[in-house]
Protein backbone atom coordinates (compact mmCIF):
# COMPACT_ATOMS: atom_id res chain seq x y z
CA UNK A 1 0.00 0.00 0.00
CA UNK A 2 2.77 2.41 0.89
CA UNK A 3 4.45 1.74 -2.46
CA UNK A 4 1.12 2.42 -4.18
CA UNK A 5 0.95 5.84 -2.50
CA UNK A 6 4.60 6.59 -3.08
CA UNK A 7 4.50 5.55 -6.73
CA UNK A 8 1.29 7.51 -7.21
CA UNK A 9 3.02 10.57 -5.80
CA UNK A 10 5.95 10.17 -8.19
CA UNK A 11 3.71 9.72 -11.22
CA UNK A 12 1.51 12.63 -10.10
CA UNK A 13 4.36 15.07 -9.58
CA UNK A 14 5.92 14.14 -12.90
CA UNK A 15 2.61 14.63 -14.72
CA UNK A 16 1.90 17.90 -12.91
CA UNK A 17 5.35 19.26 -13.63
CA UNK A 18 5.02 18.45 -17.33
CA UNK A 19 1.61 20.14 -17.48
CA UNK A 20 2.74 23.28 -15.68
CA UNK A 21 5.73 23.59 -17.92
CA UNK A 22 3.53 23.86 -21.00
CA UNK A 23 2.42 27.51 -21.05
CA UNK A 24 0.03 27.12 -24.00
CA UNK A 25 -1.79 24.32 -22.22
CA UNK A 26 -1.94 26.37 -19.03
CA UNK A 27 -3.48 29.43 -20.71
CA UNK A 28 -5.97 27.44 -22.77
CA UNK A 29 -7.14 25.28 -19.92
CA UNK A 30 -7.73 28.31 -17.70
CA UNK A 31 -9.31 30.45 -20.42
CA UNK A 32 -11.84 27.84 -21.49
CA UNK A 33 -14.13 27.97 -18.46
CA UNK A 34 -13.93 31.76 -18.37
CA UNK A 35 -14.93 32.02 -22.02
CA UNK A 36 -17.95 29.82 -21.39
CA UNK A 37 -19.15 32.07 -18.63
CA UNK A 38 -18.43 35.33 -20.44
CA UNK A 39 -19.67 34.39 -23.89
CA UNK A 40 -22.57 32.05 -23.15
CA UNK A 41 -23.84 33.12 -19.73
CA UNK A 42 -25.34 36.45 -20.87
CA UNK A 43 -27.50 34.61 -23.42
CA UNK A 44 -29.32 32.85 -20.62
CA UNK A 45 -30.00 35.89 -18.44
CA UNK A 46 -33.21 36.95 -20.24
CA UNK A 47 -34.46 33.34 -20.17
CA UNK A 48 -33.92 32.81 -16.47
CA UNK A 49 -37.64 33.05 -15.66
CA UNK A 50 -38.42 29.97 -17.74
CA UNK A 51 -35.48 27.95 -16.51
CA UNK A 52 -36.63 27.18 -13.01
CA UNK A 53 -35.72 28.36 -9.54
CA UNK A 54 -32.75 30.66 -9.00
CA UNK A 55 -31.09 33.07 -11.37
CA UNK A 56 -29.57 32.20 -14.74
CA UNK A 57 -26.09 31.58 -13.32
CA UNK A 58 -27.41 29.26 -10.64
CA UNK A 59 -28.64 27.04 -13.46
CA UNK A 60 -25.88 27.62 -15.93
CA UNK A 61 -22.73 27.38 -13.75
CA UNK A 62 -23.41 23.91 -12.30
CA UNK A 63 -24.06 22.61 -15.82
CA UNK A 64 -20.82 24.08 -17.10
CA UNK A 65 -18.95 22.63 -14.13
CA UNK A 66 -20.21 19.15 -14.97
CA UNK A 67 -19.36 19.70 -18.62
CA UNK A 68 -15.88 20.77 -17.58
CA UNK A 69 -15.55 17.53 -15.64
CA UNK A 70 -16.66 15.52 -18.67
CA UNK A 71 -14.67 17.23 -21.40
CA UNK A 72 -11.58 17.91 -19.33
CA UNK A 73 -11.36 14.30 -18.26
CA UNK A 74 -12.44 12.46 -21.40
CA UNK A 75 -9.76 14.06 -23.54
CA UNK A 76 -6.79 13.30 -21.27
CA UNK A 77 -6.20 10.08 -23.17
CA UNK A 78 -4.62 12.02 -26.03
CA UNK A 79 -1.71 12.89 -23.77
CA UNK A 80 -1.32 9.25 -22.85
CA UNK A 81 -1.12 8.19 -26.49
CA UNK A 82 1.73 10.65 -26.99
CA UNK A 83 3.46 9.28 -23.89
CA UNK A 84 2.95 5.74 -25.08
CA UNK A 85 4.46 6.58 -28.44
CA UNK A 86 7.52 8.11 -26.77
CA UNK A 87 8.00 4.84 -24.85
CA UNK A 88 7.27 6.42 -21.46
CA UNK A 89 4.45 4.04 -20.56
CA UNK A 90 6.49 0.97 -21.35
CA UNK A 91 9.54 2.24 -19.52
CA UNK A 92 7.37 2.84 -16.44
CA UNK A 93 5.87 -0.62 -16.79
CA UNK A 94 9.22 -2.38 -16.54
CA UNK A 95 9.81 -0.76 -13.16
CA UNK A 96 8.44 -2.45 -10.05
CA UNK A 97 5.96 0.43 -9.67
CA UNK A 98 2.35 -0.49 -9.03
CA UNK A 99 0.32 -0.55 -12.26
CA UNK A 100 -2.54 1.14 -10.46
CA UNK A 101 -0.20 3.96 -9.42
CA UNK A 102 0.67 4.64 -13.06
CA UNK A 103 -3.04 5.34 -13.63
CA UNK A 104 -3.83 6.94 -10.27
CA UNK A 105 -0.97 9.46 -10.43
CA UNK A 106 -2.11 10.73 -13.80
CA UNK A 107 -5.79 10.87 -12.83
CA UNK A 108 -4.90 12.82 -9.69
CA UNK A 109 -3.17 15.43 -11.83
CA UNK A 110 -6.31 15.72 -13.96
CA UNK A 111 -8.51 16.09 -10.89
CA UNK A 112 -6.32 18.87 -9.49
CA UNK A 113 -6.50 20.66 -12.83
CA UNK A 114 -10.30 20.28 -12.87
CA UNK A 115 -10.67 21.66 -9.39
CA UNK A 116 -8.56 24.71 -10.21
CA UNK A 117 -10.54 25.33 -13.39
CA UNK A 118 -13.85 24.78 -11.60
CA UNK A 119 -12.98 27.13 -8.76
CA UNK A 120 -11.88 29.78 -11.22
CA UNK A 121 -15.13 29.38 -13.13
CA UNK A 122 -17.18 29.92 -9.99
CA UNK A 123 -15.12 32.94 -8.92
CA UNK A 124 -15.48 34.58 -12.34
CA UNK A 125 -19.25 34.04 -12.25
CA UNK A 126 -19.75 35.88 -8.99
CA UNK A 127 -19.35 39.42 -10.37
CA UNK A 128 -21.68 38.45 -13.24
CA UNK A 129 -24.47 37.63 -10.84
CA UNK A 130 -23.95 34.12 -9.48
CA UNK A 131 -25.38 33.70 -5.99
CA UNK A 132 -25.13 30.26 -4.47
CA UNK A 133 -24.47 28.71 -1.02
CA UNK A 134 -20.79 27.90 -0.40
CA UNK A 135 -21.65 24.36 0.71
CA UNK A 136 -23.56 23.77 -2.51
CA UNK A 137 -20.61 24.96 -4.59
CA UNK A 138 -18.18 22.79 -2.64
CA UNK A 139 -20.41 19.71 -2.97
CA UNK A 140 -20.68 20.33 -6.71
CA UNK A 141 -16.92 20.58 -7.04
CA UNK A 142 -16.57 17.28 -5.17
CA UNK A 143 -19.02 15.67 -7.57
CA UNK A 144 -17.15 17.15 -10.55
CA UNK A 145 -13.84 15.85 -9.18
CA UNK A 146 -15.27 12.35 -8.75
CA UNK A 147 -16.82 12.44 -12.21
CA UNK A 148 -13.53 13.66 -13.65
CA UNK A 149 -11.61 10.86 -11.91
CA UNK A 150 -13.98 8.26 -13.33
CA UNK A 151 -13.90 9.61 -16.88
CA UNK A 152 -10.14 10.23 -16.88
CA UNK A 153 -9.61 6.59 -15.92
CA UNK A 154 -11.89 5.54 -18.78
CA UNK A 155 -10.12 7.87 -21.19
CA UNK A 156 -6.67 6.53 -20.27
CA UNK A 157 -7.86 2.95 -20.53
CA UNK A 158 -9.39 3.57 -23.96
CA UNK A 159 -6.28 5.40 -25.12
CA UNK A 160 -4.10 2.52 -23.98
CA UNK A 161 -6.34 0.10 -25.87
CA UNK A 162 -6.54 2.07 -29.11
CA UNK A 163 -3.04 3.62 -29.07
CA UNK A 164 -3.96 5.91 -31.95
CA UNK A 165 -5.33 9.44 -32.00
CA UNK A 166 -7.06 8.67 -35.27
CA UNK A 167 -9.15 6.00 -33.63
CA UNK A 168 -9.58 7.74 -30.29
CA UNK A 169 -10.92 11.10 -31.57
CA UNK A 170 -13.92 9.76 -33.52
CA UNK A 171 -14.82 7.43 -30.67
CA UNK A 172 -14.88 10.34 -28.21
CA UNK A 173 -16.91 12.52 -30.53
CA UNK A 174 -19.41 9.77 -31.16
CA UNK A 175 -19.98 9.33 -27.44
CA UNK A 176 -19.58 12.85 -26.08
CA UNK A 177 -22.00 14.73 -28.31
CA UNK A 178 -25.18 12.76 -27.69
CA UNK A 179 -24.31 12.48 -24.01
CA UNK A 180 -23.86 16.26 -23.67
CA UNK A 181 -26.97 17.10 -25.67
CA UNK A 182 -29.05 14.70 -23.57
CA UNK A 183 -27.66 15.87 -20.26
CA UNK A 184 -29.34 19.25 -20.04
CA UNK A 185 -26.03 20.95 -19.48
CA UNK A 186 -26.70 23.92 -21.71
CA UNK A 187 -30.45 24.16 -21.07
CA UNK A 188 -32.41 22.15 -18.50
CA UNK A 189 -34.16 19.06 -19.84
CA UNK A 190 -37.35 20.31 -18.20
CA UNK A 191 -37.76 22.51 -21.30
CA UNK A 192 -37.74 19.44 -23.54
CA UNK A 193 -40.78 17.61 -24.95
CA UNK A 194 -41.75 14.40 -23.20
CA UNK A 195 -40.07 11.94 -25.55
CA UNK A 196 -36.75 13.78 -25.31
CA UNK A 197 -36.97 13.87 -21.53
CA UNK A 198 -37.61 10.15 -21.51
CA UNK A 199 -34.46 9.50 -23.50
CA UNK A 200 -32.42 11.81 -21.33
CA UNK A 201 -33.60 9.99 -18.21
CA UNK A 202 -31.35 7.04 -19.04
CA UNK A 203 -28.34 9.32 -19.35
CA UNK A 204 -26.54 9.23 -16.00
CA UNK A 205 -24.90 12.59 -16.70
CA UNK A 206 -28.29 14.28 -16.78
CA UNK A 207 -28.85 13.20 -13.18
CA UNK A 208 -25.43 14.48 -12.21
CA UNK A 209 -26.23 17.85 -13.76
CA UNK A 210 -29.58 18.02 -11.96
CA UNK A 211 -27.95 17.19 -8.65
CA UNK A 212 -25.40 19.97 -9.17
CA UNK A 213 -28.26 22.41 -9.85
CA UNK A 214 -29.98 21.29 -6.66
CA UNK A 215 -26.78 21.91 -4.71
CA UNK A 216 -26.55 25.42 -6.16
CA UNK A 217 -29.98 26.34 -4.82
CA UNK A 218 -29.32 24.69 -1.46
CA UNK A 219 -31.37 21.53 -2.03
CA UNK A 220 -29.04 19.05 -0.32
CA UNK A 221 -31.52 16.51 0.94
CA UNK A 222 -33.69 16.15 -2.14
CA UNK A 223 -33.99 12.89 -3.98
CA UNK A 224 -32.75 14.60 -7.15
CA UNK A 225 -29.53 15.52 -5.34
CA UNK A 226 -28.87 12.04 -3.97
CA UNK A 227 -29.85 10.34 -7.20
CA UNK A 228 -27.16 12.40 -8.95
CA UNK A 229 -24.58 11.60 -6.29
CA UNK A 230 -25.44 7.91 -6.57
CA UNK A 231 -24.98 8.08 -10.34
CA UNK A 232 -21.61 9.76 -9.88
CA UNK A 233 -20.46 7.07 -7.49
CA UNK A 234 -21.65 4.38 -9.87
CA UNK A 235 -19.65 5.99 -12.67
CA UNK A 236 -16.61 6.14 -10.39
CA UNK A 237 -16.85 2.45 -9.59
CA UNK A 238 -17.38 1.42 -13.21
CA UNK A 239 -14.77 3.81 -14.61
CA UNK A 240 -12.15 2.70 -12.14
CA UNK A 241 -12.85 -0.97 -12.52
CA UNK A 242 -12.36 -0.55 -16.26
CA UNK A 243 -9.28 1.66 -15.96
CA UNK A 244 -7.45 -0.40 -13.38
CA UNK A 245 -8.20 -3.61 -15.22
CA UNK A 246 -6.79 -2.19 -18.41
CA UNK A 247 -3.63 -0.89 -16.73
CA UNK A 248 -3.00 -4.21 -15.01
CA UNK A 249 -3.35 -6.16 -18.20
CA UNK A 250 0.02 -7.16 -19.50
CA UNK A 251 -0.28 -6.25 -23.15
CA UNK A 252 -1.34 -2.67 -22.44
CA UNK B 1 30.03 -22.67 -15.47
CA UNK B 2 28.78 -19.32 -14.35
CA UNK B 3 25.29 -19.14 -13.01
CA UNK B 4 22.47 -18.69 -15.46
CA UNK B 5 20.68 -15.37 -15.41
CA UNK B 6 18.10 -16.36 -17.99
CA UNK B 7 16.69 -19.85 -18.20
CA UNK B 8 13.66 -20.26 -20.42
CA UNK B 9 11.88 -23.40 -21.58
CA UNK B 10 9.13 -23.61 -24.14
CA UNK B 11 8.31 -19.93 -23.91
CA UNK B 12 5.43 -19.24 -26.29
CA UNK B 13 3.03 -16.47 -27.06
CA UNK B 14 -0.13 -16.61 -29.11
CA UNK B 15 -2.07 -13.49 -30.03
CA UNK B 16 -5.66 -13.37 -31.09
CA UNK B 17 -6.26 -11.13 -34.02
CA UNK B 18 -9.75 -11.01 -35.48
CA UNK B 19 -10.57 -14.50 -34.27
CA UNK B 20 -7.39 -15.83 -35.83
CA UNK B 21 -4.68 -17.31 -33.67
CA UNK B 22 -1.29 -15.84 -34.40
CA UNK B 23 1.66 -17.74 -33.01
CA UNK B 24 4.29 -15.03 -32.60
CA UNK B 25 6.60 -17.23 -30.55
CA UNK B 26 6.08 -20.98 -30.64
CA UNK B 27 8.47 -22.32 -28.01
CA UNK B 28 11.76 -20.73 -27.16
CA UNK B 29 14.40 -22.45 -25.02
CA UNK B 30 17.27 -20.24 -24.03
CA UNK B 31 19.97 -19.93 -21.43
CA UNK B 32 22.16 -16.94 -20.76
CA UNK B 33 25.10 -17.10 -18.37
CA UNK B 34 26.19 -14.30 -16.10
CA UNK B 35 28.44 -11.77 -17.81
CA UNK B 36 27.60 -12.85 -21.34
CA UNK B 37 26.70 -10.56 -24.20
CA UNK B 38 24.11 -12.50 -26.16
CA UNK B 39 22.70 -11.40 -29.48
CA UNK B 40 19.17 -12.34 -30.44
CA UNK B 41 19.08 -12.25 -34.19
CA UNK B 42 16.23 -12.49 -36.61
CA UNK B 43 14.36 -10.66 -39.34
CA UNK B 44 11.48 -8.33 -38.53
CA UNK B 45 8.51 -10.34 -37.37
CA UNK B 46 10.54 -13.39 -36.37
CA UNK B 47 9.50 -13.09 -32.73
CA UNK B 48 12.47 -11.19 -31.30
CA UNK B 49 10.57 -8.38 -29.67
CA UNK B 50 7.77 -10.67 -28.47
CA UNK B 51 10.31 -12.90 -26.74
CA UNK B 52 12.04 -9.89 -25.24
CA UNK B 53 8.75 -8.48 -23.99
CA UNK B 54 7.98 -11.80 -22.32
CA UNK B 55 11.38 -11.95 -20.64
CA UNK B 56 10.95 -8.38 -19.37
CA UNK B 57 7.46 -9.08 -17.92
CA UNK B 58 5.70 -6.79 -20.40
CA UNK B 59 3.87 -9.71 -21.98
CA UNK B 60 2.65 -12.81 -20.26
CA UNK B 61 3.68 -16.04 -22.00
CA UNK B 62 0.82 -18.24 -23.10
CA UNK B 63 3.01 -21.28 -22.42
CA UNK B 64 6.38 -22.17 -21.01
CA UNK B 65 8.45 -21.17 -18.01
CA UNK B 66 11.34 -18.84 -17.42
CA UNK B 67 13.57 -17.68 -14.63
CA UNK B 68 15.04 -14.25 -15.17
CA UNK B 69 17.66 -12.81 -12.81
CA UNK B 70 16.76 -15.45 -10.24
CA UNK B 71 13.01 -14.80 -10.21
CA UNK B 72 10.26 -16.81 -11.81
CA UNK B 73 8.62 -14.83 -14.57
CA UNK B 74 5.10 -15.89 -13.68
CA UNK B 75 5.32 -16.09 -9.90
CA UNK B 76 7.39 -12.99 -9.20
CA UNK B 77 7.28 -10.53 -12.09
CA UNK B 78 7.93 -7.63 -9.71
CA UNK B 79 11.14 -9.34 -8.55
CA UNK B 80 12.22 -9.65 -12.17
CA UNK B 81 11.45 -5.96 -12.78
CA UNK B 82 13.56 -4.93 -9.82
CA UNK B 83 16.60 -6.80 -11.14
CA UNK B 84 16.56 -6.10 -14.86
CA UNK B 85 17.01 -3.07 -17.04
CA UNK B 86 15.14 -2.72 -20.31
CA UNK B 87 16.00 -0.32 -23.10
CA UNK B 88 13.18 -0.43 -25.61
CA UNK B 89 13.26 0.46 -29.26
CA UNK B 90 10.67 3.18 -28.87
CA UNK B 91 12.56 5.29 -26.31
CA UNK B 92 11.71 5.95 -22.69
CA UNK B 93 11.44 9.69 -22.11
CA UNK B 94 8.92 12.40 -22.96
CA UNK B 95 10.30 14.73 -25.65
CA UNK B 96 9.42 17.87 -23.64
CA UNK B 97 10.69 16.66 -20.27
CA UNK B 98 14.17 17.41 -18.96
CA UNK B 99 16.57 14.52 -19.28
CA UNK B 100 17.72 14.60 -15.66
CA UNK B 101 14.20 14.77 -14.27
CA UNK B 102 13.13 11.76 -16.31
CA UNK B 103 16.07 9.76 -14.99
CA UNK B 104 15.38 10.80 -11.39
CA UNK B 105 11.65 10.03 -11.57
CA UNK B 106 12.46 6.68 -13.16
CA UNK B 107 14.94 5.88 -10.39
CA UNK B 108 12.38 6.81 -7.74
CA UNK B 109 9.97 4.25 -9.17
CA UNK B 110 12.63 1.70 -8.19
CA UNK B 111 12.45 2.99 -4.64
CA UNK B 112 15.52 5.23 -4.66
CA UNK B 113 15.58 8.53 -2.83
CA UNK B 114 15.84 11.69 -4.91
CA UNK B 115 19.35 12.45 -3.66
CA UNK B 116 20.58 8.97 -4.50
CA UNK B 117 18.89 9.13 -7.89
CA UNK B 118 20.51 12.45 -8.76
CA UNK B 119 23.93 11.21 -7.70
CA UNK B 120 23.71 7.98 -9.68
CA UNK B 121 22.08 9.66 -12.64
CA UNK B 122 24.79 12.28 -12.94
CA UNK B 123 27.50 9.65 -12.67
CA UNK B 124 25.81 7.65 -15.45
CA UNK B 125 25.54 10.77 -17.61
CA UNK B 126 29.30 11.14 -17.24
CA UNK B 127 29.96 7.51 -18.16
CA UNK B 128 27.67 7.65 -21.17
CA UNK B 129 29.12 10.90 -22.55
CA UNK B 130 26.03 12.88 -21.70
CA UNK B 131 27.85 15.52 -19.66
CA UNK B 132 26.04 18.84 -19.63
CA UNK B 133 22.78 17.39 -20.94
CA UNK B 134 21.05 16.99 -17.58
CA UNK B 135 18.71 19.92 -18.24
CA UNK B 136 18.33 19.24 -21.96
CA UNK B 137 14.99 18.18 -23.40
CA UNK B 138 15.17 14.81 -25.19
CA UNK B 139 13.61 16.39 -28.29
CA UNK B 140 16.68 18.65 -28.52
CA UNK B 141 19.13 15.73 -28.40
CA UNK B 142 20.71 13.82 -31.26
CA UNK B 143 19.60 10.27 -31.96
CA UNK B 144 22.73 8.86 -30.39
CA UNK B 145 22.38 11.01 -27.28
CA UNK B 146 18.76 10.00 -26.90
CA UNK B 147 19.67 6.34 -27.15
CA UNK B 148 22.33 6.79 -24.49
CA UNK B 149 19.77 8.58 -22.34
CA UNK B 150 17.51 5.54 -22.75
CA UNK B 151 20.41 3.36 -21.64
CA UNK B 152 20.97 5.60 -18.62
CA UNK B 153 17.27 5.14 -17.77
CA UNK B 154 17.69 1.37 -18.07
CA UNK B 155 20.80 1.29 -15.88
CA UNK B 156 19.80 3.74 -13.16
CA UNK B 157 18.97 1.00 -10.64
CA UNK B 158 22.20 -0.89 -11.40
CA UNK B 159 20.61 -4.06 -12.78
CA UNK B 160 22.77 -7.13 -13.28
CA UNK B 161 20.97 -7.97 -16.52
CA UNK B 162 20.12 -5.51 -19.27
CA UNK B 163 17.87 -6.06 -22.27
CA UNK B 164 18.55 -3.86 -25.27
CA UNK B 165 15.97 -3.95 -28.05
CA UNK B 166 17.54 -2.98 -31.38
CA UNK B 167 19.90 -0.55 -29.65
CA UNK B 168 21.47 0.96 -32.76
CA UNK B 169 18.58 0.99 -35.22
CA UNK B 170 18.37 4.38 -36.88
CA UNK B 171 21.77 5.61 -35.73
CA UNK B 172 24.50 6.80 -38.05
CA UNK B 173 27.65 4.64 -38.31
CA UNK B 174 29.67 6.80 -35.95
CA UNK B 175 26.99 6.79 -33.27
CA UNK B 176 26.64 3.02 -33.68
CA UNK B 177 30.34 2.40 -33.15
CA UNK B 178 30.24 4.69 -30.13
CA UNK B 179 27.26 2.83 -28.67
CA UNK B 180 28.98 -0.52 -29.17
CA UNK B 181 31.81 0.72 -26.98
CA UNK B 182 29.36 1.67 -24.28
CA UNK B 183 27.66 -1.72 -24.51
CA UNK B 184 31.00 -3.49 -24.18
CA UNK B 185 31.83 -1.31 -21.20
CA UNK B 186 28.66 -2.50 -19.47
CA UNK B 187 30.17 -5.94 -19.21
CA UNK B 188 33.79 -4.93 -18.74
CA UNK B 189 33.24 -2.29 -16.09
CA UNK B 190 30.11 -3.47 -14.35
CA UNK B 191 29.95 -7.18 -15.08
CA UNK B 192 26.48 -6.66 -16.49
CA UNK B 193 24.93 -9.40 -18.57
CA UNK B 194 23.60 -8.02 -21.85
CA UNK B 195 20.86 -9.54 -23.95
CA UNK B 196 20.32 -7.59 -27.13
CA UNK B 197 18.18 -8.01 -30.20
CA UNK B 198 19.39 -6.85 -33.55
CA UNK B 199 18.92 -7.46 -37.20
CA UNK B 200 22.37 -6.14 -38.01
CA UNK B 201 24.76 -9.01 -38.54
CA UNK B 202 27.86 -6.88 -38.19
CA UNK B 203 26.56 -5.76 -34.83
CA UNK B 204 26.04 -9.32 -33.64
CA UNK B 205 29.44 -10.30 -35.02
CA UNK B 206 31.29 -7.40 -33.40
CA UNK B 207 29.55 -7.34 -30.06
CA UNK B 208 28.24 -10.71 -29.02
CA UNK B 209 29.86 -13.71 -27.37
CA UNK B 210 27.00 -15.84 -28.48
CA UNK B 211 24.19 -15.54 -30.97
CA UNK B 212 20.72 -17.01 -30.96
CA UNK B 213 18.95 -17.01 -34.29
CA UNK B 214 15.16 -16.88 -34.21
CA UNK B 215 12.86 -17.36 -37.15
CA UNK B 216 9.12 -17.99 -37.34
CA UNK B 217 8.91 -17.87 -33.58
CA UNK B 218 11.49 -20.45 -32.60
CA UNK B 219 15.24 -20.61 -32.22
CA UNK B 220 16.84 -22.15 -35.27
CA UNK B 221 20.52 -21.92 -34.35
CA UNK B 222 22.83 -20.83 -31.60
CA UNK B 223 26.56 -20.52 -31.06
CA UNK B 224 29.46 -18.12 -31.23
CA UNK B 225 29.70 -16.10 -34.44
CA UNK B 226 32.60 -18.35 -35.57
CA UNK B 227 30.75 -21.55 -34.81
CA UNK B 228 27.78 -20.38 -36.78
CA UNK B 229 29.92 -19.38 -39.73
CA UNK B 230 31.73 -22.71 -39.78
CA UNK B 231 28.34 -24.44 -39.97
CA UNK B 232 27.87 -23.00 -43.41
CA UNK B 233 30.83 -24.96 -44.74
CA UNK B 234 32.70 -24.06 -47.90
CA UNK B 235 32.58 -20.79 -49.75
CA UNK B 236 29.73 -18.70 -51.01
CA UNK B 237 29.27 -18.10 -54.71
CA UNK B 238 27.06 -15.21 -55.72
CA UNK B 239 26.07 -14.55 -59.32
CA UNK B 240 24.10 -11.48 -60.30
CA UNK B 241 22.35 -11.80 -63.64
CA UNK B 242 21.33 -9.04 -66.03
CA UNK B 243 18.07 -10.77 -66.90
CA UNK B 244 16.26 -12.30 -63.93
CA UNK B 245 14.64 -14.95 -66.11
CA UNK B 246 18.06 -16.51 -66.50
CA UNK B 247 18.49 -16.94 -62.75
CA UNK B 248 17.03 -20.49 -62.59
CA UNK B 249 19.46 -21.54 -65.29
CA UNK B 250 22.35 -20.16 -63.25
CA UNK B 251 21.11 -22.01 -60.19
CA UNK B 252 21.13 -25.21 -62.18
CA UNK B 253 24.70 -24.60 -63.37
CA UNK B 254 25.87 -23.93 -59.81
CA UNK B 255 24.17 -27.13 -58.70
CA UNK B 256 26.25 -29.11 -61.19
CA UNK B 257 29.54 -27.93 -59.65
CA UNK B 258 31.35 -30.66 -57.68
CA UNK B 259 30.16 -30.80 -54.07
CA UNK B 260 27.70 -27.92 -54.49
CA UNK B 261 24.49 -27.63 -52.52
CA UNK B 262 21.27 -26.49 -54.22
CA UNK B 263 21.52 -22.76 -54.96
CA UNK B 264 18.99 -20.17 -53.82
CA UNK B 265 17.31 -17.52 -55.94
CA UNK B 266 17.10 -14.01 -54.50
CA UNK B 267 15.67 -11.84 -57.26
CA UNK B 268 18.45 -11.21 -59.72
CA UNK B 269 20.99 -12.92 -57.46
CA UNK B 270 21.76 -16.59 -57.23
CA UNK B 271 23.60 -17.78 -54.13
CA UNK B 272 25.22 -21.17 -53.85
CA UNK B 273 27.73 -22.92 -51.64
CA UNK B 274 30.68 -24.97 -52.84
CA UNK B 275 33.64 -26.59 -51.06
CA UNK B 276 36.35 -24.68 -53.00
CA UNK B 277 35.26 -21.26 -54.16
CA UNK B 278 38.27 -20.41 -56.34
CA UNK B 279 38.24 -23.58 -58.40
CA UNK B 280 34.48 -23.57 -58.73
CA UNK B 281 34.48 -20.00 -59.92
CA UNK B 282 36.57 -20.75 -62.96
CA UNK B 283 34.37 -23.68 -63.91
CA UNK B 284 31.24 -21.67 -63.38
CA UNK B 285 32.46 -18.81 -65.56
CA UNK B 286 33.11 -21.25 -68.39
CA UNK B 287 29.71 -22.86 -67.98
CA UNK B 288 27.92 -19.53 -67.85
CA UNK B 289 29.73 -18.36 -70.97
CA UNK B 290 28.85 -21.54 -72.83
CA UNK B 291 25.19 -21.20 -71.81
CA UNK B 292 25.09 -17.58 -72.97
CA UNK B 293 24.00 -16.15 -69.59
CA UNK B 294 24.51 -12.41 -69.25
CA UNK B 295 26.18 -11.84 -65.89
CA UNK B 296 26.59 -8.46 -64.23
CA UNK B 297 28.55 -9.71 -61.24
CA UNK B 298 30.13 -12.83 -59.85
CA UNK B 299 32.05 -13.45 -56.65
CA UNK B 300 33.31 -16.12 -54.29
CA UNK B 301 33.84 -15.32 -50.62
CA UNK B 302 34.12 -16.75 -47.14
CA UNK B 303 30.74 -17.17 -45.42
CA UNK B 304 29.32 -14.34 -43.30
CA UNK B 305 26.60 -14.43 -40.68
CA UNK B 306 24.20 -13.41 -43.40
CA UNK B 307 24.96 -16.67 -45.18
CA UNK B 308 24.35 -18.51 -41.95
CA UNK B 309 21.03 -16.84 -41.78
CA UNK B 310 20.22 -17.51 -45.38
CA UNK B 311 21.10 -21.15 -44.95
CA UNK B 312 18.92 -21.44 -41.86
CA UNK B 313 15.89 -19.50 -42.93
CA UNK B 314 16.03 -19.23 -46.70
CA UNK B 315 15.87 -15.48 -46.26
CA UNK B 316 18.59 -12.89 -46.32
CA UNK B 317 18.62 -10.90 -43.14
CA UNK B 318 19.99 -7.94 -45.00
CA UNK B 319 16.95 -7.83 -47.22
CA UNK B 320 14.37 -8.24 -44.54
CA UNK B 321 16.02 -5.63 -42.35
CA UNK B 322 14.32 -2.35 -41.59
CA UNK B 323 17.06 -0.44 -43.37
CA UNK B 324 16.30 -1.74 -46.82
CA UNK B 325 13.31 -1.00 -49.03
CA UNK B 326 12.93 -4.69 -49.75
CA UNK B 327 9.74 -6.72 -49.68
CA UNK B 328 8.08 -6.41 -46.28
CA UNK B 329 8.56 -9.39 -44.01
CA UNK B 330 5.35 -10.77 -42.50
CA UNK B 331 4.67 -9.12 -39.17
CA UNK B 332 4.15 -12.44 -37.46
CA UNK B 333 4.31 -16.00 -38.58
CA UNK B 334 0.86 -17.49 -39.01
CA UNK B 335 0.55 -21.18 -38.58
Amino acid sequence: MSTLLRDTGIVFSRAMRMSLRNPAWLVISLMQPILYILLFGPLLEPLSGQLGPGNAYQIFVPGILVQLGMFGALFVGFGLIAEWRAGVIESQRVTPASRTALLLGRVLRDVVVLLVQGTLLVVVSIPLGLRAPVLGVVLTLVVVALLGAALAAVSYALALTLKSEDAFAPLLNAVVFPVVLLSGILLPMSLAPGWLQAISDVNPFKHVVEAAREFFVGGYGTSTAWWGVAMTLLLVVLGWAFGVRRFRRESA
Amino acid sequence: MLSRVIHARGLARTFRKRKQEVHAVVGVDLDVAEGEIVGFLGPNGAGKTTTLRMLTTLLEPTAGTATVAGCDLRVDPVGVRRRIGYVSQSGSTAPEARAGEEVVDHARLYGMSTAEAVERGQRLFGELDLDGLWERQPKAMSGGQRRRLDIAMGLIHQPGLVFLDEPTTGLDPQARANLWQHIRALREERGTTVFLTTHYLDEADALCDRILVIDHGSIVAEGTPDELKSQVGGDVLTVTVERPEQAPQVAELIGRLPGAEPAQLLGDRVVGRVPHGGRALVELVRALDAAGVVVSGIESRRPSLDDVFLGLTGRSLRESGAAGPAAPAPEVAVR
